[in-house]
């Protein structure tokens, strides 16, 4: 069984694009896809509805995850591609963290585990405190897949989990997989994240491009693979399964500093360097002063 | 070589077993007594080092089991999972007078029990349940502490809210005690955080709580006493004292306290300070806010009682000045005879101690009225100022050692041979099977009440069972043993 987990800012089309590629996956695997999102999105285009019932709404509800039995919770979705969120707390009140490390060990020791192929973890924005790793510690996820775009912040993001995997690269074995750049039309964007892929010594697997026809399969809660199978935006995640599937470039990843961060930006146009920075200060001091004169 | 270089020598050898950085930490909180050095030559109040036994504890300890635990008509919660509270349960012997689980609740526990969902989703809910049957179960509480243990600062729960709330419907006070273990080095910032309630969320609304005595009038001989907990009934004979020289105490705050005394605190004309450590937060606040003085008195041995006496009667007129002296020479024959009993059985025998707020100094005196000489002592989570106000009660070449480790505590007590040791719980059995007497200082080995002049005669025949038991020559030490 391989364990794979798809990381990401928050809204960077993470949960679309894992959904679209595990439906790719679904067509030579058994595969099984563990939300660990209190927002619980991460099957909705699997099940077609809004979200399921998750692991930790009905502990909630029961009194503990041991009230609880699996098929409640595990649920059979497109091309039978099993389903389960871990869910959470409403925002502001209790621990996220501690819950996807409940739901986790809740699945294990209920043998949801037995006869897949491949178990694909959907894991909220940046990796912030020590639940939000759970599925890359302790051997869980062995690969991550970090979807990206060229988008300062989601690149901030990107080297932020490459630090968590590093934490734990050597105790658990976990290894980056590589970027998978999900396309926002900026400029230079391939060369851009490329270039992050090269500094983290990694790969960018895939190329994702922006097609509406995504929008309007998940206007009917459904993947591409599913609402448009021979469209090309789906042989795209096909593309991109195939790839995961035969990715033997894993690695441990060379996270860099914030400064090596900001000159990749600057090199790549999107931010302006210190200089430039103490020139526009300059210049705006200098037209206050000409102004109040 | 001199007996403040053979124990700087001493010092030097057992920090020898240390790893280089550990040595070097450790070393600036051991040290010898010499005159003229105001702060005992000590630093105090640091994290202890990682490794070492030390016997403190955490803020939670400090806010819930010391300063709010012992105010007898409250339900004090312990907010988190279940083993803090039920592991420090009955931990201090704070006596009190009332009828437990009716108008009192000083030896029970509550908890909120946390369970994996309560972490997961917060556990406000929960404690606005528990305070709601609370009301139900105990109509007579006078309100409600909680004292929120780590998880609670962890997963960030809105306890304040939940507080406010409560004290709304049930129109007693709610006080959010935000007292997680992590905080600080010890259970001293517990107290400090256990005070700044009292400042923030009893004081403001005292007038609003407080329910006046019939017939209560101020008067210029109130006071209150502060920081004594009523260890073994210690603060009972220290009222008889102060209410025989002519003064009124209004409140004890909070060994046997009330609520109701709490917000009494205000009215009174002086504070006398028991436990400086614990309660000189408040204690200044209420000088600073209401203009209330304060003092820290010692009820330790007959020579210590007279002076605080003098001390405290110094304070007010000539007729409460004229009682003080009356008082001393009443009790002087009783003393007398105490002393004419135990010191011929306990002259020149050399204790060292360890223990918390203000004993490592306070109890000195009290030997020395039996003839015994303290040569060690040190405070478990002291600061600076306790070990300055150390200064008058020690003499040179008097070991000095802050939050003493395990190691440190056993190879000083080898070299220096001391006749009894007086520290707590957690070291009382080493030194026993090491050979030596020992009494507890904390919980007065279930004996007690040590304070004032009844105390005093406890506290001898205690020190004199201790160190004369024949049991103690049946033990071979084991680093002596053939």
């Amino acid at each position: 069984m391989r364990q794979i987990a798809f990381y990401g800012k928050g809204g960077i089309g993470k949960s679309t694009t894992s959904q679209n590629t595990i439906a790719a996956l679904s067509e030579t695997q058994k595969v099984m896809i563990v939300g660990c999102d209190p927002k619980a999105d991460s099957t909705r285009l699997m099940l077609h509805c809004k979200a399921q019932t998750t692991i930790l709404s009905l502990a909630a509800e029961r009194g503990s995850v041991e009230d609880l039995e699996l098929d409640e919770v595990l649920l059979n979705g497109y091309n039978n591609v099993r389903c389960v969120e871990s869910g959470g707390p409403e925002p502001g009140v209790g621990c996220a963290g501690r819950g996807i490390i409940t739901a986790i060990n809740f699945l294990e020791e209920e043998g949801a585990y037995d006869d897949v192929d491949l178990v694909s973890y959907d894991v909220l924005g940046d990796v912030v405190c020590g639940g939000f790793a759970m599925p890359i510690r302790e051997g869980k996820a062995q690969e991550i897949y970090i979807v990206t775009s060229g988008e300062m912040m989601a690149m901030y993001a990107a080297n932020n989990i490459a630090r968590g995997i590093l934490k734990y690269a050597h105790s658990g074995g976990v290894r980056l997989g590589g970027l998978i750049c999900n396309s926002r039309k900026v400029d230079r964007e391939v060369e851009l994240i490329e270039a992050l892929a090269d500094k983290l010594g990694t790969q960018m697997i895939h190329f994702v491009p922006r097609d509406n026809v995504v929008q309007r399969a998940e206007l009917r809660r459904m993947t591409v693979i599913e609402y448009e199978p021979d469209h090309p935006q789906a042989q795209e995640y096909r593309a991109l399964a195939r790839k995961i599937e035969n990715n033997t470039n894993l690695v441990i990843p060379t996270p860099i500093s914030m400064d090596e961060l900001e000159e990749l930006l600057v090199e790549f146009g999107f931010m302006d360097s210190d200089a430039e920075y103490q020139k526009a200060l300059e210049a705006d001091k200098k037209a206050k002063e000409a102004a109040s004169v | 070589m001199t007996y403040v270089e053979d124990n700087k020598e001493l010092i030097k050898e057992v920090l020898e077993a240390y790893p280089d950085k550990a040595a070097k930490k450790r070393s600036k909180h051991l040290d010898v007594y010499e005159e003229g050095n105001s702060d005992c030559g000590v630093k105090s109040n640091k994290k202890s080092v990682p490794g070492v036994m030390t016997t403190r504890g955490c803020a939670y300890a400090g806010a819930k089991g010391v300063v709010w635990g012992p105010v007898k008509d409250m339900v004090h919660i312990s907010h988190g999972p279940v083993g803090c509270g039920y592991y420090s349960w009955s931990g201090r012997r704070n006596y009190y007078v009332g009828t437990t689980g009716v108008d009192t609740f000083g030896t029970m526990q509550f908890t909120s029990d946390f369970q994996e969902r309560d972490i997961v989703f917060g556990g406000d809910k929960k404690l606005a349940k528990l305070i709601d049957e609370l009301e139900i179960l105990f109509p007579l509480s006078q309100g409600t502490t909680i004292e929120s243990e780590c998880p609670i600062g962890l997963i960030g729960d809105d306890i304040e809210a939940v507080a406010r709330q409560k004290a709304k419907e049930t129109e007693k006070p709610v006080i959010p005690v935000r007292c997680e273990g992590f905080r600080g080095v010890s259970q001293s910032l517990g107290h400090h955080i256990a005070n700044d309630t009292v400042r923030d969320w009893v004081l403001p609304k005292a007038d609003e709580y407080r329910k006046l005595p019939e017939g209560f009038e101020p008067g210029p001989y109130d006071v209150n006493i502060i920081g004594d907990y009523n260890i073994g009934g210690d603060a009972w004979p220290s009222r008889m004292l102060l209410e025989a020289i002519g003064l009124r105490v209004i409140s004890q705050f909070s060994g046997d306290g009330t609520f109701n005394e709490t917000v009494m605190t205000p009215l009174a004309k002086l504070n006398l300070i028991h436990c400086y450590r614990s309660m000189n937060y408040i204690c200044r606040h209420m000088e600073e806010k209401y203009g209330i003085g304060w003092l820290e008195y010692n009820f330790f041995g007959p020579t210590q009682i007279a002076k605080s006496l003098r001390k405290i009667a110094a304070q007010f007129d000539e007729t409460i000045q004229e009682n003080a002296e009356r008082v001393i020479a009443q009790y002087q024959a009783d003393m007398d005879a105490v002393i004419a009993q135990y010191r011929p059985r306990l002259e020149g025998k050399k204790v060292m101690m360890m223990v918390g707020g203000l004993r490592p100094r306070h109890v000195i005196p009290a030997f020395e009225d039996l003839g015994m000489q303290v040569i060690g002592t040190g405070y478990e989570f002291g600061h600076g100022d306790d070990y300055k106000r150390t200064e008058e009660y020690i003499q040179d070449g008097t070991i000095l050692y802050d939050d003493v480790s395990g190691h440190e505590f056993e190879e000083f007590a080898k070299k220096l041979n001391p006749d009894l040791i007086a520290a707590g719980i957690k070291e009382k059995y080493v030194f026993q099977k090491m050979a030596l007497p020992f009494r507890q200082m904390h919980s007065w080995d279930y004996s007690g009440p040590y304070h004032g002049y009844h105390g005093f005669a406890v506290f001898a025949r205690d020190m004199d069972l201790a160190i004369n038991n024949p049991t103690w020559s049946l033990i071979e030490n084991p680093w002596e043993a053939k």
